[in-house]
Formats: C-alpha cells, structure tokens, sequence
C-alpha cells in the first residue's frame, strides 16, 4: 500500500518538498541544540519546560480525539463516519510521532532516551506516559493498516481487530489521562495541581481535535476529489461545540476556586496569565486573544444556523484551534513556573532555534499525516472505479 | 523478477561501496595496526588479568560506578587481595596516567567514543 | 555517545536471542573474576542524616559567602553570568522567598532583611525522587540522602518541576568553561544533567563533614544523624524552636531552621 504515496501531482510534491524543507531547517537546528545544550532555548533555571513539552501536551490532545471518530462508528455504527474514521486515526498517528518527537527533543540527553525502558520505573508518570503513547501508536498502525487493506479489497476487515479497535478507545482517553496526571500530581505546582485537569484537557482535545479533522476534510474537498459529506462535516462540528462548551465551563470552575477562595499560590499564577505580575505579562495579549476567540467560537457553533454554514464553521473551526492551541501550547505549562516555587517571577519566551525545531516537529507531523492521507484516498479511487 | 538490472547493479554497487575500506588497504598496501599502548608504571599487575581488562574493562568500570554511585561500595579486592579504591580517575589513572596515549589510542583505532571524560577529570587537566 | 548505543544493543541482543545469556556468562560480563564481596564498605555511622542552620549566627557575618564558595569549589559548580543558565547547590536567598509562607511586613527588620541558606532538604518523602523515570534520584535507605546519578540522568527535568523548593539545577550549557578551576578530587558535570547537593555524600564516606559545614566560621550549621539521640542536630532540636521549608507538603524536610 505504501507505493500509493510515491506518485502524485506537481502540487502533492511540492508540498512534500516543503515540508522536507522545513524539516531539515529544524535538524539544523537541532544539530546546533545537541551540540551547545538547551541553553539555546528561552528555558531558564526557573521555567525548566516551555515550548516542547507544551507542544507535546497539546499534541497528545489531537491525538486522543481520534476517538471522537471511532467511536461513533464502531460503537455506535454511526455509518457517516465510515469514510472519515481513517482520517481521524492517521491523525492519530501523525500527532503521535510528533509528541515522541517533542519528548526527545526536549531531553537533555536523548541518547539515554531508552534508560526509560533499561530501567523502568512504576512510580513515576512519565514511564507510564511512554508506555500509553508508544501503545497507542501501535494500537492506531495496527487498526489502520488493517482497516484500509480490507477496503481495498472490498471486503470486511478481519473479526480480530474488532477487539483491538474497542481497546483503543479507552486508551485514547488513557494517554490525555495520564498526561495530565504528569502536571496535576505535583506538589510544587499549585496551577497544574487540581483534579480537573484530566477532564479539561480531554474537553480541550475533543474540541481542538475534531476542529482540526473538519478543516482537514474541507481541504481535502477543495484539493482533491475526496468528500467527505454534509452529515459527518456536522456531526464533527456538534461534537466540537460540546466539547468546546465543556472546556470553556471547566476553565471557569478553575477561575472560580482560585479566585474566590483567594489563595495566593492558585490566584498568582491565573493574574499573570490575564494580567501579568508587575512587569512580566509577555503572555496577558495571547490568553485575551484565546479567551475572545474562544467566545466567539461559542457563539458561532452554539447558533445552529451559523454552525451549518459551513464557511462560518471553517472560521469557527479555526478559532477553536488556536484558541486551545494558545490555552494549552503555549500558557497552561509555562505559567505552572511563574512565579517560582520561591515566589520569584521570571518569563520565558520561545527563542528562534527553539522556534525552528517546533517547527522541524510539526513538519515531520505533517508529512506523516500527507502521506497517510494520500495512500487513504489512493486506495478509496481504486475502490470506486 | 521486475527491474532485475537495476536491482542486481544496485545491489553489487552498494556491495563495493560497502567493502571499498578494504580494497582501498588492499590497494595501497597499507595494514592496519594496532595501536601500541604506553604504559607509565612501575606496577606489574593491573586490578584484574590482562585479558580480562583488555576485553571488559568497560564492563568492570560500569560496575565500579554503579557500586560506587547506587551502592556506597567503594572498594574493590584485586588480584592477590591487594585492595583498590573504585576509582576511574585515581585508581586506573594513577598507573596508566596517560589518556591519549593509553585510552584514546585505542578508542579512536577501534571507533569508540566514550563519554567519561565529560565529567571525570583527567590527570593532565589540572596540572 | 559509543557506551550508551553499545549497552541498548546489549540489552536488546539479550531480550531478542535469549541464548546471549548463556555466552556473555561464559565470557565474564557482568561479573570480573577476582571481584570480592563487599565486605569492606565504607562507614560512615549516619542512619538519617540532617541539617540545622541557625539564620541569627549565619547573619552575623553579612555577605559572607565562605559555605557557598566551600561547597561550590569543592563540587565543581560553575559560575554562569547569565541567571537564566545558573547552577547552584546552596544559596542565600532573602527570607521572604525562602519562607514566604512565614513573612508578614511588621516582621523584625532584621529578618525581612536577612538572607537565609537553601540547600536541597533531602526529604524523608521526596517528590523528586518518585517522577524520575530512570531512577538517576534516589533516596538512600542507609542514611537518607537524596542522590543523584549523572551518569543515568535524562535530562528531563521532571525533577525540577516536582520539587517545591528550587532547589535542583540543570546543565543547560556545558559547564566545563564557566568553572575557574577545576577541581581534581570531583567530577563536573556534562550539560544536559540535572543536579544538586548530596550532603557531601563523597566526604561522608570518607569521614569528613559536608564542606558548608566545616567551612563555616560562625557554625552556624550543624550536621549529624537524627536517628543518633545524643546527635548535635537532635539536641538543638530539642531545645529550640526551629521551622522547615513547606512542611505541609508532607515532604519532611531534613534542613531544619533557627530563626
């Protein structure tokens, strides 16, 4: 099946090349990274995480919400996902090496990067969080290839895989799981320690990610002869009004429990989001701009007549996304550093290196995710004619 | 078989590639040698036999670490019960004192790359 | 680079053949020939080793840095002009900071002022010590200290975010450069490790007390075993009132202060 993705047009190409441009600009980087140390990054003695591992936190997100798709479909046979259940698990895939390339990137060795496994470590999340990962991985390779040789065929996918597909939801909801419960068990960090965590970032990842899959479907439409239909487009779209709903709802319980009770420690860190301590507010204009496009989000997908136009759901979609994108990849793992343990405020802001490998990242994501895609609707041409 | 030609060139291709270390010696006349080890000590006897380090000596500075660093166990009866300290830089390197001309000249013959010297200072270092 | 790729294939050979085993045993890996028992482990008495710092003497001497350039000298811990690359082990801070939860503004000027030293509190409960995926920190059953092995860290820094007093730093650069001289008897550090104090662990085993202590001037810190009831550290305990870094945290400091 793999052949399927070595011949396309000029513009499928071009892309590729694109992305491969871009991926190399971020090895270089790299190279540049591995050789001087994280010290070329705008990480700091007090802010210890910052881009990467946000990333790795919000892609995580994108990866679960395959479950948006599967679910439905294999649980509930709802039949107007049938065509884009595969889009949702190479998604899945995609986002997945992303977050393992994140995690590497961010090491301070990665070459000790298997020490995880030499020596494995029950108590800590972050074992656990590479075992859910790598699992889910291979869960979603395994379903998808399966899946897709049977269409090919035209026949129905072996019996054997119904177990498999059924396990990989619940670990879906596993890997955003335990990625919270990396942040929402420490101590030290007052902001990341509430139990509604788990649940807010998979509200978030069940917006973020099926906001993410309309747009790809709605591109697919226009490059190519893929439709993926009215219904699935608007089921896809109620699921991120719910979703995005709830978020929004579990962000304001956040706000009402440290505002009110008034606790220094959980107030400080949600002041410097929204409106900075003394002079330190570098994030104040991007969590505005998620907070009102997040509204604006709300009212679009709410109103159903704005939500079944499908241009307005495309800028509804797109404010979703960055919305969480800014929420989570950018604000929710720097501010748990700000202020310090000790109460000391000091920013963090991404440097260009730092920038450029995030970037390398997101290309190799998308790569990943062009070339599944393209070998899907290779093989569902062959279907058809 | 399609496109034999061009699998059976490739591949006899690559093969070349592969080996043309080898044909290159072949070809100059040039041996390779291995590399004489200096050693700047009066000491007959190393902590464990000759073959033995010469083989594993990796195997027994992992343990001394472990031992040391995970174990509080920092001592370590040689040959003939004589009792060494389990120390890279104090014990190894106070007989065989010269890095390059002992460590590294057979690493860099063999392709090893070590990374001990990040951290542990060598001798010379702090002349 | 070269041990680390050798040791994942060794392990992988292992797993994959399962005969492997049988061989490397036959060679002697894992095990030298003439490698005796253990009989002789370093002593070194401490069960539970703890700190008391008295902030009253240790302001005294203003500006004084003699603990901090002992320690600092004596580990290796490079000097960064930059604050955001720093390393430090121990450090003074001012007491609001290290004790925030203590401060209020008609506190004795004295104090508000004052700085006080923070060091790792090698907790009897470590939040460190349990996210570390590679156990490159652990809590040492003889005698307490929280250890660090930099030859198994990651670099992750999950440490850093778990622990609630700042205390742990990592190599964001190679420190090698930014140490004036290097001393001979430690090792440094590679960049991309995280580290901390160790209670002197290495002078510990050879007898000697932690080098803030026994450079200190106005001995102000005091080290012993608590587990000891005769202890330096258990008699001040005893009779003084002393506080710790967050103790509601349930991580039981074992860095006890005189204010």
């Amino acid at each position: 099946m793999l052949e399927k993705a070595l011949t396309g047009s000029k513009q499928y190409w071009a892309w590729l090349f694109f992305l491969g441009a871009v991926i190399f600009v971020g090895f270089l980087f790299f190279m540049w990274q591995f050789r001087e140390g994280l010290g070329i990054t705008g990480m700091s003695r007090d802010v210890t995480w910052g881009l990467y591992i946000a990333q790795f936190t919000f892609l995580v997100g994108v990866a679960a919400s395959a479950v948006m798709v599967v679910l439905p479909y294999y649980l509930h046979n709802f039949k107007a996902f049938g065509k884009i259940t595969i889009l949702g698990e190479f998604l899945a895939i995609g986002s997945v090496v992303m977050c393992m390339t994140f995690i590497f990137v961010d090491m301070g060795q990665p070459f000790r990067i298997l020490n995880v496994f030499v020596f494995p470590t029950p108590h800590s999340l972050m074992f656990w969080d590479t075992i859910a990962l790598g699992g889910y991985l291979v869960l979603n390779v395994i379903i998808s290839m399966v899946t897709l040789k049977a269409e090919r065929s035209s026949v129905a996918p072996p019996k054997w895989i119904k177990p498999i597909i059924i396990l990989s939801i619940p670990w879906a909801i596993s890997i955003h799981t335990v990625t919270a419960f990396l942040y929402s068990g420490l101590a030290a960090r007052p902001f990341w320690m509430t139990a509604i965590l788990a649940p807010r970032f998979l509200a978030s990842a069940f917006s973020a990610g099926p906001a993410l899959l309309i747009l790809f479907c709605l591109l697919l439409r226009r490059l190519t002869k893929f439709d993926a239909g009215k219904e699935p487009i608007q089921k896809l779209a109620m699921i991120v009004t719910y979703a995005m709903a709830v978020n929004v709802f579990f962000v304001l319980m956040e706000l009402f429990t440290a505002l009110y009770s008034d606790i220094p420690h959980h107030v400080l860190h949600f002041q410097y989001l929204f409106f900075g301590l003394g002079d330190s507010k570098v994030l104040v204009p991007w969590m505005w701009t998620s907070a009102i496009l997040s509204v604006i989000a709300l009212v679009l997908l709410i109103n159903p007549g704005t939500r079944k136009n499908e241009r307005i759901l495309v800028f509804a979609c797109v404010a979703v996304f960055i919305a969480l994108w800014i929420e989570k990849g950018l604000g929710l793992v720097v501010t748990g550093f700000i202020p310090n343990p000790l109460g000391v405020v000091n920013e963090y802001w991404p440097t260009l290196p730092e920038v450029m490998i995030a970037l390398g990242v997101y290309g190799i994501g998308l790569l990943i995710i062009t070339v599944l895609y393209k070998i899907a609707l290779s093989v569902r041409g062959e279907v058809s004619r | 078989m399609y496109d034999a030609g061009k699998i059976i060139a490739g591949l006899v291709i690559f093969l070349v590639l592969v080996t043309s270390p080898m044909w290159y010696k072949a070809a100059t006349g040039t041996k390779g040698e291995a590399p004489e080890l200096k050693y700047v000590t009066e000491s007959k006897v190393c902590v464990a036999e000759t073959e033995y380090m010469k083989a594993f000596h990796m195997d027994l500075l992992n343990e001394w670490r472990d031992d040391v660093v995970r174990r509080d166990d920092r001592q370590y009866e040689g040959l003939e019960g004589k009792v060494y300290e389990k120390s890279l830089s104090r014990t190894c390197m106070s007989c065989h004192s010269n890095k390059d001309e002992f460590c590294d000249r057979c690493h860099d013959y063999a392709g090893v790359s070590v990374y001990c010297w990040d951290c542990h200072v060598e001798p010379a270092e702090v002349q | 680079m070269g041990l680390d790729r050798r040791k994942f294939l060794k392990v992988a050979g292992c797993a994959a053949l399962g005969i492997a085993g049988g061989t490397t045993a036959k060679l002697g890996v894992g095990g030298s020939p003439a490698r005796a028992s253990s009989t002789s482990k370093a002593v070194h008495g401490g069960k539970r080793w703890a700190m008391v710092i008295d902030l009253r003497k240790c302001h005294k001497a203003e500006e004084c840095d003699d603990c901090i350039n002992a320690c600092h000298v004596t580990h290796n811990v490079p000097k960064f002009d930059n604050p955001k690359d720093e390393i430090k082990w121990i450090w003074r801070e001012s007491f609001g900071h290290a004790f925030h939860d203590q401060e209020h503004e008609y506190a004795a000027e004295s104090l508000k002022h004052s700085p006080a030293l923070l060091l790792c509190n090698h907790c009897d409960n470590p939040p460190c010590v349990k996210v570390c995926p590679t156990q490159a920190t652990w809590k040492r059953e003889e005698d307490g200290i929280v250890m660090m092995d930099w030859h198994r860290c990651i670099g992750c820094r999950y440490c850093v975010a778990a622990c609630p007093y700042g205390s742990r730093s990592f190599n964001w650069r190679d420190p090698r450069p930014h140490i004036d001289k290097i001393h001979d008897e430690f090792p440094t550090r590679t960049r991309g490790v995280v580290e901390k104090c160790t209670f002197c662990e290495e002078r510990l085993a050879k007898g000697k007390i932690p080098s803030c202590v026994e450079a200190c001037k106005e001995k102000a810190i005091a080290f012993g075993d608590l587990e000891d009831p005769n202890s330096e550290v258990r008699r001040i305990l005893g009779e003084n009132f002393t506080i710790r870094r967050k103790p509601e945290l349930g991580t039981k400091p074992e860095v006890y202060y005189l204010v």
